[in-house]
Formats: C-alpha cells, structure tokens, sequence
C-alpha cells in the first residue's frame, strides 16, 4: 500500500510522459467496454427488427392480434401468449415480491449474525439451481399435488410455474435488497432509535425506505428474471394458447412467449412467415423487458431528485 | 469527441446489419479424410429416432467402414435439413409436403421416398379410467374441444385434459389430419385451444400416467404398460380394435401410418446399401423389438 502509494507520488512528480500515454489508454479501454453494453443492446434490437421486420407485410395486423395460436395452419394470434407470460410472471410476483423483501429484512436487520452468515450463502445458492431441474422437479413433485391440492384438472398451470418462477426470483431480490439495505448507514438506525422509535419502527419507517432505490431494483431484476425464464415454463405451464379468463386463468395451463420460441424455433424453416412471427414475439418481450427497466429507472430517478430536494430545503 | 464516437457506432451498427446473412457451407455425405471413413447424416422424426439409433448401431457393428450419425429434432426438422442440404438422408413420421417438394426443388434436390416401418398412433388414457373404447368420431370431437366431459362417452364426471405433442411433431399433424379431420382434406377442424401441447414423448406418458383427467396418443413404441391403451373402432357399430402388430398389418386398427426416410435423389453407394438393409430381415426385426410395424407380417 505504502510503496505503491510512492511511486503514484514520484511518477506525480517527475511528470512521466509514458505514465499519460498508459493512462490513456486505460481510459480508452474503460470507456470501450461501457459503450459496448449499449452497442450490444443496440445489434440485438437491430437483428430482432431486422428478422421480425417482414412480419408486418406478410400477416395482416388483425391476425397478429387475434386470441388463436396455431402457426401451422397461419394462425398468428399473439394475444393468448402475451397474457400467458403476463399472468406467469404477475403470479410469481406476487408470490416473491413480498417474500423477497420480508427475507431480505429478516437477513439484513434480524436475524443475529450467525445465522445471517449461513443464511446469505444458502440464498445464493438457491439461484444456482438449474432451470431444468426445477422443471423436472415442477413436473415430477409439484404438478401431482397442485392437482390433488386444488383439484384443477391438470397440475401443469401458470401457478405451477408461477411457484417454480418465484423461486427463481427469490434468490436475485433476496440478494440485491440485502445489499441494499446493508448500505443504509448505521447512523439512521441509530438515530431512529434514539428518538423512540421500536425496532418494527426503525425498520419501516426508515431502513427500508432509505433502501427503496436498491429494493426497486432488486423487484425488477427479479421481474425481469422471471419474464424471460423459459425452460421451466416449456416443462410445468402445459403450453395451452387459450386466452385467459378471469382470474381462474391462474390455475389452468398457458403457453409463454418464451416457451413458444423455445419449443418452434428448431422445427421452422428459415424465411417463413412463421419464423418472422417467432422473431416478432422476441421483439415484444424484448420491448416487454425495456419498458419494465424504464420504469424502474424513471421511479428511482424521481425519488432521489426528491430526496435531494427535500434535503435542500 | 462523443459525437465522434456516436457516428461510428452508428456507422457499425449499420454495417452489421447489412451483412448477408453468411451460412456455413455444409459438407455432408463426403468422405471423412482423416479416418478413411464414409459418413452419413441422418436426421429427423423424434419417433423414430431409437429405431433409426439401433439401425444405424447395428449397421455399424456390420460395416466398420461406415459412420452413421442420427440427431432427432422432429419430422420437419430433418425434411428442411435435406432441403438446404446438411443430410444424406431425414426421418419422417409423416408423408413430405407438396411445398417442402417445391421447396427442395428450388434448392436443386429431387427428395426421393422410402417406407422404412409403419406404426400404429395408441390412444391412452389413464389406468383408472373406465373409458375402454371410442370411434374415430368420439376422439375427434374430444381434441377438437367439442366433448369436454368423460361422462359424455361413458366415463366418470371428469374434465378431459387433452394431450399433445408439439405442432413440430410429425405425430401431431398425422393426427390432427387422419383422425380430427378423418382424412378430409376440405375439412379445417383443429385442436381445442385446450389443448396441452407437450414437447416430447415422455411428458405425455408422464401426465396420462398420473392424471385420472387425461387423454394422451402416441406412437405405440413409447406407450408403456403403466397407462390404458383405447381400443377404437371406424364407426359406432365397432369393431374397437386394440393397436397391434397383426391388426395394423390386418387393416382392422384404424390409426396406423408408415414411417419414412427421405434421401437426395436416388441414392447410391454406401446410402443405397444401407437402406437396402434397413428393408432386410435383420433390420424390419429390429422393428418389431422397438414396438414399432414391419413392413411385413
């Protein structure tokens, strides 16, 4: 530490030409590999326009619009696949938003420091697990007794994969609300505390909110987890393109956006109306996915200008 | 300098796009040059991919010169890799399309059509279901969504689950057209929107094994003795026939199909003597082994 410290302070000194010239290049290096995270998202928005473009000529927009899916006879209906990764990922939401945030303020301001040791590496191993596994499982363990449980005709629904993929989910918001909470100084609570308040206090009145930027980016990272998930959705959602109806459509099978890439793109021939259609349903979720991202960033934007301002005043 | 830096981005972005989209040159069929070896490329029907696996195993064992390699992927799968050339010879479980033909001949191949089997499409159901026999009729108004209840063809008050295989599927497209549409070519029945579209073999007999609810068919083959096979019959009057061999090669089963290989032209060489064999005795026993249909009886 102390000799690297002296030579930053010699080279300050003698002014090295060559020093600049690394720095430089360095920068050049840095600023490459932040640029190239847009430039990739630019190529692949790029090619998804560019394969799906021929869609719009080739399938009138009603059909693109209709509720039946059935490619092989030229029906294009988006809609049924659309609602079908809706209600997935809204099912999984609402099951691992909550738990998500609950676990990560167990971990982060309750549980004593042991158990929070052991309990953090488990989480993220639990976001190790394979897709495919949990799909395996979903089809062997969980279909049977959802079935039984809730006497729905077939175990293979969207909460059977709504379960699979909050599980999923829980793991990313568990680990990145943690972080952020853990972020928030010690001197809030301790202020908090001081005034009066009770620990239940202290933890929802200022922790948590004091946290909400990285809890907003935890949820969407788990959203966004969950809407692009497609092994998993392939093996337990039963692949059925009915619309939905009500909220019993929870509890009978969909088919995704992904799981219909994933189980058509191998067989279509190159060119075809139908392989234009798969890239147009790659642009949606692509399109799907920006949007959620833009709202999180728009929301916690917001909330800090806010904060500073309130700050200010 | 960003904006420098933005217009050559830009710039890429836009060249990238425009590259044609490059595509490997194939070299199937050919000779391997470091081993001495001819190899030959099949590929296709998910249903028969066993049977083609334990033709190509014991053809090899025969005739160490040659390499067999044979990947599944479905019937339409291996009919587009014949037609852009990447195969010697494709699996089908279903009969070429006239534009898959137009299509392959635009490319400059002539597909030529062997049967190498045939198969008969079991209907099954759960082992607790009551539900013995249907007609053909009866099983095209449950998968096209017009019968929904088991009581209505004799069973318990239950809802009907159906069961699918993928649209990729030569399977399915035999079905939806020999037994949902019964063979009418003007006929524009399809699957119920219901319908649970599985994407193998396995996952349809996994479900109808333990869901009282379901109705699954597959290729006699994959059906294992833990579900209930249906006996159908062509009309009401019966006779409901079990699937067989015999009552496939007898006519009485009625959803029975060939199964078939497509090569590029009349083949020759090495692809000729191996499917001269395949049509040979040793071959069609391997047939019968796998719970598929000889040729012959």
């Amino acid at each position: 530490m102390v000799a690297s410290t002296d030579r930053l302070l010699r080279e300050l000194k003698a002014g090295r030409p060559e020093a600049r010239i690394g720095e430089r290049v360095v920068e050049r290096l840095i600023q490459a590999t932040g640029l190239s995270a847009i430039l990739f998202i630019l190529l692949i928005f790029a090619f998804l326009i560019r394969e799906s473009a021929s869609t719009f000529v080739e399938v009138p927009l009603g059909d693109l619009l209709g509720t039946r899916w059935y490619p092989i006879e030229a029906y294009y209906g988006l809609l049924p696949l659309i609602f079908g990764s809706v209600v997935v990922t809204f099912g999984a939401a609402l099951i691992a938003l909550p738990m998500g945030l609950m676990t990560a303020v167990f971990i982060a301001e309750v549980a004593p420091r042991w158990a929070r040791e052991i309990l953090k590496p488990f989480v993220e191993v639990l976001a190790g697990i394979p897709s495919v596994v949990l799909g395996f499982m979903g089809i062997l363990v969980l279909a049977p007794v959802i079935r039984t449980t809730l006497n729905t005709p077939t175990g293979l629904t969207a909460f059977t994969g709504s379960l699979l993929l909050a599980g999923m989910a829980l793991p990313t918001i568990v680990s990145v609300a943690e972080d952020a909470l853990d972020a928030v100084p010690r001197s809030y609570r301790d202020a908090a505390l001081a005034l009066g308040a009770t620990r239940w206090q202290t933890i929802w009145r200022v922790t948590v909110p004091a946290a909400r930027s990285g809890i907003l980016t935890a949820m969407m990272l788990g959203i966004g987890r969950a809407i692009g998930e497609t092994m998993t959705m392939l093996m337990v959602t039963g692949n059925a393109a009915r619309m939905p109806e009500g909220l019993v459509a929870l509890f009978r099978p969909v088919r995704t956006m992904t799981a219909t890439i994933a189980a058509e793109m191998g067989e279509v021939a190159r060119g075809s109306a139908h392989y234009h259609v798969l890239f147009t349903i790659g642009l949606v979720l692509f399109v799907i996915s920006f949007l959620i991202n833009l709202t999180a960033s728009i929301v916690i934007f917001r909330q800090a200008r806010r904060h500073q301002e309130k700050v200010l005043a | 300098m960003p904006g420098h830096s933005l217009l050559s981005l830009f710039l890429l972005v836009v060249w990238l796009i425009a590259l044609p989209g490059c595509r490997p040159a194939s070299a199937a069929g050919g000779g391997d040059a470091q081993t001495g070896k001819l190899t030959i490329e099949n590929k296709g029907s998910d249903t028969m991919v066993n049977l083609a696996l334990a033709w190509a195993e014991r053809y090899m064992a025969e005739h160490p010169e040659v390499r067999i390699s044979v990947t599944g992927g479905g019937s339409g799968t291996g009919i587009a890799a014949l037609i852009n050339g990447t195969v010697d010879i494709a699996n089908a479980s279903r009969a070429i399309k006239p534009e898959e033909i137009a299509e392959a001949q635009a490319n400059g191949i002539t597909p030529v059509e062997h049967v190498v089997a045939r198969d008969a499409i079991a209907v099954i159901v759960h082992p607790s279901n009551p539900v013995s026999q249907l007609t053909i009729q009866q099983i095209s108004d449950i998968y096209s969504g017009k019968i929904t209840n088991w009581k209505e063809v004799g069973g318990e008050d239950r809802p009907i689950v159906l069961l699918s295989r993928e649209t990729n599927s030569g399977t399915h497209v035999f079905f939806l057209e020999e037994v949902l549409r019964q063979g009418r070519k003007d006929d524009k029945t399809l699957f119920s929107p219901d319908t649970l579209l599985l994407p193998s073999s396995e996952g349809i007999i996994a479900e109808v094994r333990d869901n009282p609810n379901a109705i699954g068919y597959d290729g006699l083959g994959y059906v294992t003795p833990e579900v209930k096979t249906i006996a159908v019959a062509r009309g009401p009057e019966g006779p409901y026939v079990l699937p067989s061999a015999k009552t496939v090669h007898s006519g009485q089963y009625p959803i029975a199909r060939e199964l078939y290989m497509y090569t590029r032209g009349e083949p020759r060489g090495e692809i000729k003597a191996y499917l001269d064999w395949i049509l040979g005795e040793e071959a069609q026993a391997i047939v019968r082994e796998l719970g598929f249909v000889p040729l012959r009886a």
